[in-house]
């Protein structure tokens, strides 16, 4: 990915996400997090379970009512389309890819009715024989039979469903595609052939991802660039060799050195990294500071330095 | 008993499914066995047949399970024999198991003390107060931090890593001789993963307990295993050390697992993958059941289903490639890589002089 004149398809600034605002008790699921994310580029987020990577997805997507902040989708704000007509812009130009293969189809469905159900909201057949035929097509994309569009979901693998949820997510022509944790629930052999998969339509149908998942082996394999959230909020951007190979995050540091690795001698030497996150809320105020071209850390002004010192050290900035 | 150290013996274990649709031979003969101390991993997808293995170990099948044929020898005597009453006794006692969801394996009612107490007063007949002193020594070893005050909390009062500690510590209670590790991290975050995984390596070292580790995280296999067990379609497919299954794998199945699972160095625009879905056990195919997915099927793979070739005294893996007579086959980028590391290790092995780690002995194949 070549970032030189990248234009920037989404914009998050400030997000801040909160539920049951004045009650006891408050959730501050995604507290004031900027992030962009470039056409074209899959920009993986990751993080523990409740770090609110989730949830900003779902703010992205417009499934919840923003606390505060604005969300930008191609320079306007998602917030304020009013008309329909925009409205129904945006959920065709954003897309999302569940979890879940078993709980995100609707049992009672025939695959083809699934797929089409976009199409068929947004008025995108002419006719019933070009419902068909798109159908097909988008089966035979994402590498099933078109014989399967009159079959149900539980006559298929987890695998399968997937690829059925991601010709679902195809139908409409996205531009922006959410996929929370699209390969968790299947197993290795196929973990792969879905990435493959979303790699190659990515490549045919310029695709912009962001790829949500605690895998973080897969993570790294797939994104261009990596977000790393904690406690709602973002500790790190970077480019994925590069927050990997040289994360200048404490917590960055810690997550990276509990992944297990498939090297029985790389695991017998192995030394986890503890994190201690008192710091985070010592109460100074952070943001994310470009520390080095494109490497973003959240860092306090008097931790501004430390960082930079990292930096040099991992030879990211040149003297 | 073939070895003195030998704790479990599995011998020629069929176990079917009887359903609607006919009979769902989950388990095709399987045949392993458990040393004392050791950490056996058993790999592979679901619906291969890992779960169910264990299962049957410890009694618990579902009711439309039919165990065909087999034998599991625990100390000198056949659990399959044993009536429902006995295996009550076994259960929690000599052999305990951790399950995967630390959210459904707890009474969300019984107060987590009581719980972890309750295998001491069931098997030793133990009265509560002693039993509960036990329990609340066994939160601290498991890492419960301020036991004293949380003894009385419930399951929900916890934490997902908190939790499966406590079912750490409900299965450790006894010191069983083996216990069974079914996926027990693969619901939780990697960093609490590694504390648990941390916490039952120690463990084992203090209480000797062997351990069947189930997990389809191969990652995890390599820092936990002494050996490993992949097992494809209801039937083992590959046994040897972790550093022969991982350094040094023979069976295409292995292959495609190690490879398609990215390393943190993997690039590249094609990730190598397995084509296609494991066969449907209803209707097993025959010969290999692996050869309609595999790139280096050969013709008797779809004709005669391979035995176990020895590789070392240790490594055994069930593929027609290890034939005297088989093609030589190049093995995946990814596989190549890993025989020269290996290869380099035992190099540097060599020149150290440690003893009591197997030289392998290379086949015929390379």
């Amino acid at each position: 990915m070549n970032y030189e004149n990248a234009e920037k398809i989404l914009e998050v600034k400030h997000l801040k996400q909160y539920f049951n605002v004045g009650k006891p008790d408050e959730v501050r699921a995604v507290d004031d997090i900027s992030f962009d994310i470039y056409r074209g580029e899959t920009f993986g987020l990751v993080g523990e379970s409740g770090s609110g990577k989730t949830t900003t997805g779902r703010a992205i997507i417009h499934l919840y009512e923003p606390t505060a902040g604005e969300i930008l989708f191609n320079g306007k704000n998602v917030d304020t389309f009013t008309s329909k007509a925009e409205q129904r812009e945006f959920r065709q130009d954003m897309q999302m890819i569940f979890q879940d293969p078993y709980a995100s189809l609707n049992p009672r469905m025939k695959v083809k009715d699934i797929v089409a159900e976009g199409i068929d909201i947004n008025h995108l057949a002419k006719d019933d024989a070009d419902r068909s035929k798109k159908v097909e097509d988008l089966l035979e994309t994402v590498g099933l039979n078109k014989d399967h569009s009159s079959r149900y979901p539980h006559e298929f693998s987890g695998g399968q469903r997937q690829r059925i949820g991601i010709a679902r997510a195809l139908a409409v022509d996205p531009k922006f595609v959410i996929a929370d944790e699209p390969i968790s629930a299947l197993d290795v052999s196929i973990q792969a052939q879905v990435v493959n998969l979303m790699k190659k339509l990515q490549r045919e149908q310029d695709l912009t991802y962001l790829f949500i998942a605690h895998d973080l082996s897969m993570v790294k394999y797939i994104s261009d660039r990596i977000g790393v959230m904690h406690y709602g909020r973002m500790l790190e951007i970077a480019d994925s060799d590069e927050i990997y190979a040289h994360p200048l995050h404490d917590y960055t540091k810690s997550l990276l050195s509990a992944v297990p690795v498939p090297d029985p001698e790389f695991e017998r030497t192995r030394q986890e990294i503890a994190y201690d996150a008192t710091n985070e809320n010592d109460g100074k105020e952070r943001k994310l500071v470009e520390i080095s071209p494109r490497h973003w850390v959240r860092a306090a002004d008097d931790e501004i330095d430390m960082y930079t010192q990292r930096a040099h050290e991992a030879s990211l900035i040149k003297r | 008993m073939d070895n003195e150290k030998d704790i479990l013996e599995v011998r020629n274990l069929q176990v079917n499914f009887k359903t609607y649709a006919g009979d769902v031979k989950a388990i095709r003969n399987v045949s392993f066995d458990l040393r004392k101390g050791e950490t056996l991993a058993i790999v592979g997808e679901s619906g291969s047949g890992k779960s169910v293995t264990t299962r049957t170990i410890m009694g618990l099948n579902a009711r439309n399970a039919d165990i065909t044929s087999g034998t599991i020898m625990y100390k000198g005597e056949d659990l399959l024999k044993k009536s429902e009453k006995e295996m009550e006794g076994i259960r929690g006692q000599d052999i305990a198991e951790i399950f995967q969801d630390p959210m459904t394996s707890l009474d969300p009612t019984m107060r987590i003390g009581r719980q972890i107490a309750e295998p001491l007063m069931v098997h030793k007949g133990m009265k509560k107060e002693k039993a509960l002193a036990q329990a609340l020594e066994m939160m601290k070893l498991v890492g419960i931090t301020d036991a004293e005050n949380r003894i009385n909390d419930y399951p929900h009062q916890f934490s997902g890593g908190m939790r499966q500690r406590i079912v750490i510590a409900i299965a450790l209670i006894n010191y069983p001789e083996v216990l069974i590790a079914d996926e027990p991290t693969t619901a939780l975050d990697v960093t609490i993963q590694a504390q648990i995984l941390n916490l039952m390596k120690e463990l084992q070292d203090k209480i000797s307990t062997s351990i069947i580790f189930i997990t389809h995280d191969l990652g995890v296999v390599a820092g936990m295993a002494d050996r490993v067990a992949v097992m494809y379609a209801g039937k083992i497919v590959e046994y040897g050390t972790v550093d022969e299954i991982f350094y040094n794998p023979k069976h295409p199945y292995t292959w495609g697992l190690l490879s398609s699972m990215p390393t943190l160095d993997t690039g590249g625009d094609e990730l190598p993958s397995i084509p296609g879905t494991p066969p449907d056990l209803l209707d097993p195919p025959t010969g290999d059941a692996f050869a309609a997915r595999n790139a280096y099927a050969l013709k008797i793979d779809t004709e005669q289903e391979p035995p176990f070739f020895k590789v070392s005294d240790t490594h055994y893996a069930a593929t027609w490639l290890l034939h005297p007579n088989a093609p030589k086959v190049t093995p995946p980028d990814q596989i190549v890589a890993r025989q020269k590391k290996y290869a380099e290790m035992q190099q540097n092995l060599v020149k150290q002089q440690r003893p009591n780690i197997p030289v392998e002995e290379e086949e015929e194949q390379q």
